[in-house]
């Protein structure tokens, strides 16, 4: 219906970028086919998966369900800007307990777990479960997800 | 997703001015916006962004209760001391919804304004006939597969059940939905499909949910939110109960008693009958479960969710023993 494109100038990983998309362009195409940033993955663009899940302002969120024109002036965080020197010990430790399996859900588990742990939702195995529910594998690796995950809070303590 | 114009509303005037045009829709955490669209239930013209809009996500506490700004987001409620402390059925109900990020973006205005999840609404390109979405196209729900259908507050022209969970509590707690100027009690906020499925909300065309009003008492100091579903996380709602009860010093007798029902009715289920049935009475196994049991009265079953109707008054009484065993009073 509207053929006018919008200017946006966005902070992905702490560097700015600039790009012209249509309105409905959500953060996750804008982030996949717009700025190269493959990382964050498409599951089913529906919010019920999790695959897609960055972190707006430090908080984790879809980015499937997200403008991207809703987020010029917040601080997007991907998968890419998690570990770029070394990797981050919640990446270390999916490895370390063989979190995954095909992978495809892993940078929506990464994304999440960093938020879950940060949000103090990480105390006990239950707790991981009940607060990691929106990040879904179909490969069924959650026990080992879960163990990565309560490795990790316990060393951030 | 067909395309649409976009605006970033500025100011509360600029939002409600520009949503009173016809194809304008509100986008606040866009949880339920966003799905609608790509499932081509709804194709706004132009979308109002409001998440910009500043002071409008505030929690304030007064003598007489609580003011909820409607932009506040869920995890924030949830997670808000004041809400865990006095208002525990909201707390309760809202962390039980959705999942992480979506509590994350999804605001308290939108909540309520979620849409049903009858999977008979969300595919139009499988299903014509929904009179929610197209009036009078009929509803193919009915002598479909209802086992999430509602077994209350249905009609002929509808069966879908809401799926909120935060809008169950708020009824339970006697709150109201302040629109600007205008306040709604929650109750009334919620439409009954009748002959009008179309028709949710009583809002209208230019207004927006500026916050939530929850009037401070015992009973909601008292209050639980017990969600009972077909997986343990992230999942709707089977039947779920809020309840919000007082005792006397004996620690037994019911002084006062709010219930409601969420996952087996059009709207969020206020059940007068069951308080009335415990209002004044000595708390026992065989009372609850008298007065539990008025929960489903007048319901109409379907078929497939025959099961909610054994099963909402046993959430209704679990809630209730829940809060006995809390220690309360």
């Amino acid at each position: 219906m509207s053929d006018s494109m919008l200017s946006l100038s966005l902070e992905i990983n702490g560097q700015r970028r600039v790009l012209e998309v249509e309105p409905r362009v959500t953060l996750l195409d804008a982030l996949r086919e717009h700025l190269g940033l493959t990382g964050t993955k498409k599951g089913c663009d529906q919010g019920q998966c999790g695959a897609c899940t960055v972190h707006v302002d430090g908080q984790r969120v879809l980015a499937c369900l997200t403008l991207a024109a809703q987020v010029e002036g917040r601080a997007v965080a991907t998968i890419e800007g998690l570990g770029e020197r070394a990797l981050h010990p919640v990446q270390a430790a999916f490895l370390e307990n063989d979190a995954f399996q095909c992978g495809y859900c892993t940078p929506g588990q990464i994304m999440s777990a960093v938020a879950c742990i940060r949000e103090g939702h990480a105390g006990s195995d239950d707790e991981i479960r009940e607060y990691m529910s929106g990040n879904l594998c179909r490969c069924g690796a959650y026990p080992n997800i879960v163990a990565a995950i309560r490795q990790a809070a316990e060393a951030s303590r | 997703m067909r395309n649409f114009n976009y605006l970033r509303a500025q100011t509360v005037d600029e939002a409600q001015r520009a949503a009173a045009q016809a194809g304008a829709m509100l986008l606040a955490g866009g949880t339920t916006l966003l799905d609608l669209a790509k499932c081509g239930v709804t194709a706004p013209e132009t979308v109002v962004d409001i998440t910009h809009l500043q002071g409008l996500d505030t929690i304030a506490y007064d003598n007489g209760g609580v003011t909820i700004g409607a932009l506040a987001k869920m995890s924030t409620v949830a997670a808000d001391r004041g809400i865990r402390d006095r208002y525990s059925a909201v707390s309760e109900a809202l962390w039980q919804a959705a999942s992480a990020q979506l509590r994350n973006m999804a605001t308290i205005g939108g909540n309520l304004m979620q849409r049903t999840r009858c999977p008979y609404f969300r595919d139009p390109a499988s299903f014509s006939a929904c009179n929610k979405r197209n009036p009078g196209s009929g509803c193919a729900a009915i002598g479909g597969v209802t086992r999430n259908h509602a077994i209350l507050g249905t009609s002929d022209t509808c069966i879908a059940t809401n799926p909120g969970d935060l809008a169950v509590a708020l009824v339970a707690l006697d709150a109201e939905v302040i629109l600007g100027a205008r306040r709604v009690p929650a109750d009334d906020f919620f439409l009954l499909p009748g002959a009008t499925p179309e028709r949710e909300h009583a809002i209208e065309p230019g207004e927006i949910i500026t916050a939530i009003r929850i009037p401070e008492s015992s009973t909601a100091r008292n209050s639980t939110y017990l969600k009972v579903r077909d997986r343990q996380s992230y999942e709707f709602a089977a039947a779920s109960a809020a309840v919000a009860m007082d005792l006397d010093a004996d620690g037994l007798t019911v002084r006062d008693i709010r219930v409601a029902l969420g996952g087996v009715a059009t709207k969020p289920w206020r059940a007068h009958a069951v308080e009335a049935a415990l209002k004044g009475k000595k708390l026992s196994r065989e009372a609850i479960d008298q007065a539990a049991a008025l929960a489903t009265e007048g319901a109409v079953v379907q078929g497939d969710n025959r099961y909610k109707l054994a099963l909402a008054p046993r959430v209704v009484a679990r809630a209730i023993i829940n809060l006995k065993l809390r220690g309360i009073a």
